[in-house]
Order: structure tokens, then C-alpha cells, then sequence
């Protein structure tokens, strides 16, 4: 019971800012509203892009009121969204000025090297600048998702060295990670050629691209129904 | 930034308005000299007893005939640098009825943005204008019917009135002491939250998502009556509201929000006629937007294919709309989209989306600069900040300005955000070029050579095709992922795959248009009477 109390009012926050943007999605009394749902979401681990971008244009429309902490975790959680391409959205509505303060010149460099794939240096700049994103509880696992996200699009079979890479865990904790995804996700540990193990990624129409459904084969009842009238 | 100067970009769409905006050649006309508000020369008076008796009448096709000609030839013959005569001195000719002194207004304001320099006072004049005309028409109490074309330019000119204005407000540097305090005293006039308020509570109150929902359903006429009710009741509210989902995009387009720009269209299906194709300025500012939303979410086969459309319609159309009003804005909308089509076209390659007709008035447009856009040295980034200079809507800042000395122009704060954003997504997507080369030509090939062919190491290769993956599959409104990428592959191990994507044959298509030929000739066969 005690732990369900606390669920229970942070959906109730969710629900009330939920129904003030459907009421009036331009009001400026929701700022403070919608600045505790950013720490909602921060602390319950969810996401609401339409709430946050409402609140950057509250910024934008007002920036005296703006406030960076909150910006700077709108952005970490807009990261955690890839391969969404939210970041970029946040940014089309930051001022220039702002975004030249160190914690988003930093921000701007680690969602670089996401969008360009460069894991490695990812994870370095990361633990370099962990008083940002370890306020952020499921930072890693999120981008973790993101990285098997795009070598799933890449990859039928990925060595374990480049996965371990791209999602920074190695040796022991990597074993239990893929055992892991072995029982529930369709993984399949294979002996590579040589030196490491193969994983076998989950079939999809990216990586198999034979499975691409063809729609252009199809034809829309609409278009037969032009020429019921012949037919008949 | 690139030569081009963004600034002084000759007459742009967004700079004109609706209506035709002659650019003032050489010194701008005075406002007040020689000019009488007071005066109402004979054929004016004649023009708006008409027009209001029409409207009172609800005779659409008169109105239409009234306010896109003789309105023009008026304008043309008796108020080229002057304004219309003010609405005290008609408004004993209609009965000082309110609704058509405010339409009356909203007609005066827009002349005078084009064809004169609004002063503040008169920006501040319109805006006041619009709040009336537009509580009015929420109010429920307007019981006309007015021609489409009309409310689009309605809500067409106070998007862009409300743009002009921040453009004007943002350069602080010449403002006179006198302005400033006019500025500070009318602090609300064409504020944006007012602005996006007014939009939404037209949307709202017109009930128009819940309309186009019904239609769907067989249980309303909106689409099929072009927005006009045949019924008695008035199609303002409803007209005004469904525009509005348009304007709203717009707005958010000028603010750098695309996502939600596109989430206020999403009750109008652009895949379908519409009202929105049935005024040809509603039909290519909703697509200039769309696509320009679309290009900067990486959406680029959605951009490609709605760009190549409209340029497709406009191409085969333009020769109708050499008369009206509106054919310079529409060849710069025109010539902006191809810009845009070429950018598109350079970050992904599907020429294939591109119609013939398209495809080659695009070379002839922009083949060679396009050939140097694949190259991604400075010089192709060049001619990326050119084109989207060229071709990118006019973006504002919304803030009001700090009116603390020293007073500073920050009318392009917005537009260089955009530029700078968009051109380091570019600038992420230059290696991409030349992986698109080698698998072109591969249907397999080992990561070690296409690595020495490339000249980078495995490990980097690795992350190229990372990222050629992820810049071409896009995240739709959904959450589901699409793919733009013109080449396939995919890696095993450490080997990649190249699949052939051969084009789709249409013969399902092609046969069912065959099938209505045939049926037409045979028909023509059997009316051919042979004696």
C-alpha cells in the first residue's frame, strides 16, 4: 500500500497537466505545472514530449521565466527518447545564448556522437559529465535501448565486441545482459569465426530487408471501386 | 553564413501577404499626402452598398466576383499609394452595420500592408480590428456566407500580420522614443499568445475536427460541400476554424515548432483533396509547410513526395492564375519549393518519388548545384545555407524586446538558430554521400575493404553505417519507424549485404487505368452514330 500511494498522485499529476494542455494548450499560468511534470517524469521514468515542448514555448515566449535546470532535463530525457528526433526539436525552440552555457554545449556533444553512432566516445563524454545525466534515473538502460535499436537495424549478426562497445558493459555483466535478451527477447549466442561470439539479432524488415512488406503490390479497394461501375 | 542575405531576400512569399504587395519602388508613398480619409469617391460607394447588399443577400458567387476583381480594380485604378477611404466616412452607406464595417476594415488594413508601410499605430489599429471581427464571428452572431477565398485571406493576413510584426519590433535599433512608448503601452497587440488563442478558439468553437470526423462517417457535409452550408446557416465559423488548423502550423513553423505545427493538421488529410486545395494560396502554404516540417523532422520521402505533388499541380495549373491576384506569390512559393525539393532530394536520393516533369525542371533549376551538394566540402555547405535561406519560412522571436539601452536588433536570432541546427544535421550526414557510392556498386563487400577503400579504419566504418541507418529511418507521429534509405544493406558480422531495391512495377495500377481508357474509347465508340 505504501508504495502505491505515491504512483497514485504522480498519474494524478500526469492527468491534470494532460487535461490543462487539452483545455487550453497556450495558457502561460500552466508554467509551473508543467515544470513539476518534468520532475514527474524525471523521477517516475516517463516521457510526455507534447507537455515539454509546450513548456519550452512558454520559454521561448517569456524568457525571463525560463529556467535552465529544467531545460537542461527536458534535454537529458529528449536523449533518452532516440531514436525519436526530440532532441532536435527541444533545440529549434532553445535561444542561441542559452544553449551556449557548458551543460547544453555538453548535452549537444553527447546527442553528436548518438546521432553519428560514435558509442565509444559517447560513453566517455558521459562518465565525464556524470552529475548530469545521473540525475536522470534510467539514463543508461534508455540509451542502451537506443544502441540495440540502430545495430538492430544494421546488424543480422553483431560481434560481441561491437555490441559491448556500443552499449558499454563487458566481461561478466555482459554474459548475464545477453542471457538476458537470450530468454526474452530472441537473442542467439553463436561461436564466430576465430576469436569472439556472434549474436544473432531478432529478425526484422531493416535487417532482413526480404521481409519488407510490399505494399506497393496491393491496390486500395478505393481504386477497384472506380471501375465497379465498368465492370458491372 | 552564405552570400545570400537573408535579409534583403527579394520579395519572399512571407514577406508579401495574401493580397498583392507591389514592392515600393524608390521612395515609399506618403500616407497622408493628398489623401482625404474622409472622401468616398462615387464607384466606392456604389462598390460597397453592392457588397454589403450581396452579403446580406448570401450571395456567394457576387461577393466572390466583388471582392477578387473589383475590389483588385479599384485598388488598382484609385488607390495604388493611397489608402481606401475610412470606414466612418462608408458607414452610413451600409447602415453602420458592425460586422460589415469590420469586414470592411480587415479589407482597408490589408490594402494598406500592401501596398503602403503600416505605421505602429496602424499595426496596433488592425490588431484591435482582428479581436473585434474575430469575437464576432466566435460569438456565433455572424449569419453570413462568405466566399472561401476571403476567410482564407483572413486568416492568411493575420499570420502574417502577426509576423510582420515581430519582424518590425525586433529591429529596436531605429525605433523613435515615440514608438517605444507606443510599443510598451500596447503591450498585448499581436501578442502570441493572443495570436495562437484567437487560432485555437476557432478551431474550437467551430467544432471543425469533431465536423470532419462526422464526415468520415457519412454522418456530415463539409469536404463534399466545399465548407459552404446550403442549408441557411452561415459557413464563417466553421471555414475560419478549418483554416485556422492551417494557420496554426504556420504559426508554429515560425516559431521552430514543427511537431506540433504538424499535430494541429493532422485532422486534414493532405493525402485527399480537400478544402484546403479548393484556394489555391491555402493549398500551397499547407504544403510548404507540411514538407517543410516534414524535411526538418528527417522525414525526407514524406517531403519529397508531398513537394513533388504541389509542384506537379502548380506546373499544370499556373497558366489559370495568371490573372489573379495571387500568381506572384504563387511562382515564389514555387520556386521556394524546389529549392526545398533539391535539399530534400541531396540528403536522400529517391528520384524515383520525383515526377518527370518535376524532375527536370528541377535539373534545369538546381542539377549543378545539386551535383555539388553531394560533394559535402565548404562549398556544398554553402549552397545548403543558401538554399535554405533562400527558401525557409520567415522566422520570428516571439518575446517582446528588453526596452534597456542600449536597444539592439534581434529580428534574426530565429532564422539563425534554424540555419545553424539544420546545417550541423548536414554536416552529420556528410560521410553518408560516400557510402552511398560504394554500395551502389557492391551487392556484397568485407568491412576491411570497403574500410581501405574509404580510407577510415573498421571501426569507424562501423559507426558511418551506423549512422547511415539511423539518419535514414525516420520516427513518424506513431512511434513507428519508416525507412527512407534509398540503398539497403544490412551487415553480417563482418561482411555487408547490398539489396538491389528494384521500383516497384504498378501493374495493378496500370491496368485499372488502362480498364477506364478503354471503357472512354469504347464509350466514344458507341456514341459516333454511322449513317
Amino acid at each position: 500500500m505504501g508504495r502505491e500511494v505515491p504512483q497514485q498522485q504522480q498519474q494524478q499529476v500526469a492527468l491534470a497537466v494532460e487535461q490543462l494542455l487539452a483545455v487550453n494548450p497556450y495558457n502561460p499560468d500552466m508554467l509551473s505545472d508543467l515544470e513539476n511534470y518534468v520532475n514527474e517524469q524525471v523521477s517516475s521514468q516517463t516521457y510526455n514530449l507534447d507537455a515539454n515542448l509546450c513548456l519550452l514555448r512558454i520559454y521561448q515566449f517569456e524568457p525571463d521565466r525560463m529556467s535552465t535546470q529544467i531545460v537542461a532535463r527536458i534535454l537529458v530525457k529528449a536523449l533518452m527518447a532516440m531514436p525519436s528526433p526530440d532532441f532536435g526539436l527541444c533545440l529549434f525552440l532553445i535561444p542561441e545564448r542559452v544553449q551556449m552555457e557548458e551543460q547544453f554545449k555538453t548535452l549537444t556533444v553527447l546527442s553528436h556522437y548518438l546521432e553519428t553512432g560514435r558509442f565509444s566516445q559517447f560513453w566517455d563524454e558521459a562518465s565525464k559529465n556524470r552529475h548530469i545525466v545521473e540525475a536522470v534515473p534510467g539514463f543508461e538502460q534508455a540509451i542502451q535501448a537506443y544502441a540495440i535499436h540502430v545495430l538492430s537495424l544494421t546488424y543480422q549478426r553483431v560481434p560481441r565486441s561491437v555490441l559491448a562497445e556500443a552499449i558499454n558493459i563487458e566481461g561478466l555483466s555482459l554474459d548475464k545482459f545477453l542471457e538476458h535478451h537470450v530468454a526474452n527477447n530472441g537473442w542467439i549466442l553463436e561461436k564466430g569465426h576465430g576469436r569472439g561470439q556472434l549474436i544473432v539479432l531478432p529478425r526484422n524488415e531493416f535487417n532482413h530487408p526480404e521481409l519488407k512488406k510490399s505494399t506497393d503490390d496491393g491496390i486500395p479497394l478505393e481504386h477497384v471501386a472506380r471501375i465497379f461501375p465498368i465492370l458491372g | 553564413m552564405a552570400a545570400y542575405d537573408y535579409e534583403d531576400a527579394p520579395g519572399t512569399y512571407d514577406e508579401t501577404s495574401a493580397t498583392q504587395r507591389q514592392a515600393s519602388s524608390g521612395a515609399p508613398p506618403s500616407q497622408d499626402l493628398g489623401y482625404d480619409p474622409n472622401f468616398v469617391p462615387d464607384s466606392v460607394k456604389s462598390f460597397v452598398v453592392h457588397l454589403y447588399r450581396h452579403i446580406r443577400e448570401k450571395n456567394v458567387y457576387e461577393i466572390h466576383q466583388m471582392y477578387e476583381t473589383s475590389f483588385q480594380t479599384l485598388s488598382d485604378r484609385l488607390f495604388k499609394d493611397t489608402p481606401w477611404p475610412s470606414v466612418d466616412a462608408v458607414a452610413h452607406y451600409v447602415d453602420n452595420d458592425h460586422v460589415f464595417c469590420l469586414l470592411y476594415r480587415e479589407m482597408w488594413f490589408r490594402h494598406l500592408y500592401a501596398r503602403l508601410s503600416p505605421t505602429l499605430k496602424q499595426r496596433i489599429d488592425s490588431w484591435d480590428n482582428y479581436c473585434s471581427l474575430f469575437q464576432v464571428v466566435l460569438h456565433g452572431v455572424v449569419n453570413m456566407q462568405l466566399p472561401n477565398q476571403w476567410l482564407w485571406d483572413m486568416v492568411d493576413e493575420f499570420v502574417y500580420q502577426f509576423q510582420s510584426f515581430c519582424q518590425y519590433r525586433a529591429k529596436m535599433k531605429n525605433k523613435t522614443e515615440q514608438e517605444i512608448a507606443l510599443l510598451r503601452q500596447f503591450d498585448q497587440a499581436w501578442n502570441v499568445y493572443g495570436v495562437l488563442n484567437f487560432l485555437q478558439a476557432l478551431v474550437e468553437k467551430s467544432m471543425i475536427i469533431q465536423i470532419l470526423e462526422h464526415e468520415k462517417e457519412g454522418l456530415e457535409q463539409f469536404t463534399a460541400t466545399d465548407g459552404y452550408d446550403y442549408n441557411g446557416g452561415s459557413n464563417v465559423l466553421k471555414v475560419l476554424g478549418y483554416f485556422s488548423m492551417v494557420g496554426l502550423l504556420r504559426v508554429h513553423c515560425l516559431l521552430g515548432d514543427y511537431h506540433t505545427g504538424l499535430k494541429c493538421l493532422q485532422p486534414i488529410d493532405i493525402t485527399q483533396q480537400g478544402v484546403y486545395t479548393t484556394v489555391i494560396g491555402s493549398h500551397i502554404t499547407t504544403i510548404y509547410h507540411y514538407g517543410f516540417a516534414n524535411l526538418m523532422l528527417r522525414r525526407y520521402v514524406e517531403a519529397i513526395r508531398e513537394f513533388n505533388k504541389i509542384l506537379l499541380y502548380i506546373y499544370k495549373t499556373k497558366q489559370y492564375h495568371q490573372k489573379s491576384p495571387q500568381y506572384e506569390q504563387i511562382l515564389k512559393k514555387n520556386e521556394q519549393m524546389y529549392a526545398l525539393l533539391a535539399i530534400s532530394l541531396s540528403l536522400c536520393p529517391q528520384v524515383k518519388l520525383v515526377e518527370e516533369t518535376v524532375n527536370s525542371q528541377l535539373r534545369e533549376k538546381y542539377g549543378e548545384k545539386m551535383i555539388r551538394m553531394q560533394r559535402y566540402d565548404d562549398e556544398a555547405f554553402a549552397i545548403y545555407d543558401e538554399l535554405f535561406s533562400y527558401a525557409c519560412p520567415k522566422f520570428i522571436t516571439p518575446s517582446p524586446p528588453s526596452f534597456e539601452e542600449p536597444l539592439v536588433n534581434y529580428n534574426q536570432d530565429a532564422y539563425r538558430l534554424q540555419l545553424k541546427l539544420f546545417l550541423y544535421e548536414v554536416k552529420q550526414q556528410q560521410l553518408l554521400s560516400g557510402i552511398r557510392t560504394f554500395l551502389k556498386v557492391y551487392s556484397s563487400i568485407s568491412l576491411a575493404k570497403l574500410a581501405s577503400y574509404m580510407e577510415v579504419d573498421e571501426s569507424k566504418l562501423r559507426t558511418i553505417l551506423l549512422t547511415y541507418k539511423h539518419k535514414t529511418h525516420a520516427v513518424d507521429t506513431d512511434g513507428k519507424i519508416i525507412s527512407n534509405a534509398d540503398v539497403d544493406f544490412y551487415i553480417d558480422d563482418d561482411l555487408i549485404y547490398v539489396v538491389e531495391s528494384k521500383p516497384a512495377k504498378r501493374y495493378g495500377d496500370y491496368f485499372l487505368r488502362q480498364i477506364v481508357k478503354l471503357e472512354g474509347v469504347i464509350n466514344d465508340m458507341d456514341r459516333v452514330k454511322l449513317d
